[in-house]
């Protein structure tokens, strides 16, 4: 058993202590409110260290499967858990803890803007804000950017920025640039893996 | 908010074609959304779109609740709701399905080849993204010098996020942005 990051040493089964249906939605729903720009980190340390619903290899699968599928990651995870504890049942009471809170909060908020927007000081806030937030996706991508870009002799880089410039400087549509790069990207990867 | 007939249609069928298209996650989705919202259906401004962003990172929650908040705008609560629904709703059936068959194909070529393959599309997909809000977002230096600021804060600390809004909007209350 290598390192699990729990601070049991021993727990190599399937699922350590599952939850039951209300403290799965209650769950979700506390990691959504968590975080902002994204709550991945909250939901590891809610099911690994917190609960100890998932050893940190579970969470671990779980969450590569939610980030190479598509869609948002977190509701992909939910779903991945939730169906692991109750079925379609578990599924939808994650999701809906994950989703139902920031969905009320955001159409609050929105509210506020469609009356308020016009309000220099508003206005003026959250074009700081906007700029902030422009800085913080910058920062994602760099993170996630770098251990692909030492890689020494792999094709994932050109991949990347055929991309980043057919969608972000050419503007063309996503499902057009999906069809082609995404099937080359793979072929690449699964040609690496046979040399 | 500018409600146009089938308007609810329109984003019930973009949004669940985007949720299959989203490789990265919700932030991988931003250009076309921009694309979709300001571009092809006129909906919001580039302005507009870059304020529903910044509304959207003030909000605690998943990144996808950028997407209640374009609903919102095109068709009141009622767009929120659809445009969430369906940018979740097919890719939560299919992760349900995926989920029940992943743990067997563990070690197969073919699986470990497309994960590895996607890695890097939704690498640019996100930086594509990064751009078109950048673009959206700074139109003059001082947007800029807060933009490159936040990504050195961000990247080199664990600072929580809410602090560099609250000091961006502070530089923008001053009328500075």
């Amino acid at each position: 058993m290598t390192e699990t990051g729990t601070s049991a040493p021993h727990s190599p089964a399937p699922s350590i202590n599952p939850p039951d249906l209300s403290q799965l939605f209650l769950a979700f729903a506390k990691i959504s409110l968590s975080g902002f720009g994204g709550v991945l980190p909250w939901a590891r340390r809610m099911m690994v260290e917190e609960r100890r619903w998932m050893t940190a290899e579970e969470f671990n699968e779980a969450f590569s499967l939610s980030q190479f599928l598509p869609g948002p990651n977190i509701v992909n995870f939910s779903v991945v858990f939730g169906s692991r504890i109750a079925g379609p049942l578990g599924a939808a009471l994650a999701l809906l803890g994950l989703l139902g809170p920031p969905t009320v909060i955001v159409i609050v908020l929105a509210a506020i803007y469609a009356r308020y927007g016009d309000l220099t000081l508003l206005q003026n806030a959250l074009a700081g804000v906007a700029a902030a937030a422009a800085g913080l996706v910058i920062a994602v991508v760099a993170k996630m950017a770098a251990p692909v870009f030492r890689t020494p002799r792999s094709p994932a880089p050109f991949v990347a920025i055929a991309a980043f410039v057919a969608i972000g400087l050419l503007r063309w549509p996503l499902l057009y640039v999906l069809a082609v790069l995404a099937p080359v990207s793979v072929a690449l990867a699964f040609w690496r893996l046979r040399a | 908010m500018n409600e146009q007939p089938g308007a609810l249609t329109i984003l019930a069928v973009q949004f669940a074609l985007m949720s299959l298209l989203a490789i990265g996650g919700a932030n991988a989705a931003i250009p076309e959304m921009h694309r979709l919202a300001v571009d092809v259906q006129g909906w919001m401004t580039n302005k507009q779109f870059a304020d529903t962003f910044a509304l959207a990172q003030l909000t605690p929650g998943p990144n996808v609740i950028v997407v209640t908040l374009i609903g919102y705008h095109v068709a009141g609560i009622a767009g929120a709701l659809v445009a969430t629904a369906a940018m979740c709703g097919p890719t939560c059936v299919m992760t349900y399905f995926v989920g029940q068959v992943w743990e067997k194909f563990k070690e197969a070529r073919w699986r470990i080849a497309i994960q590895a393959g996607l890695v890097p599309v939704s690498i640019g997909l996100v930086a594509a993204s990064a751009w078109v809000i950048a673009l959206a977002a700074d139109h003059n230096a001082v947007a800029w010098a807060i933009t490159a600021a936040a990504v050195i804060v961000s990247y080199f600390t664990r600072i929580n996020p809410l602090w560099v809004f609250a000091v961006a909007a502070a530089i923008g209350v001053m009328g500075y942005v």
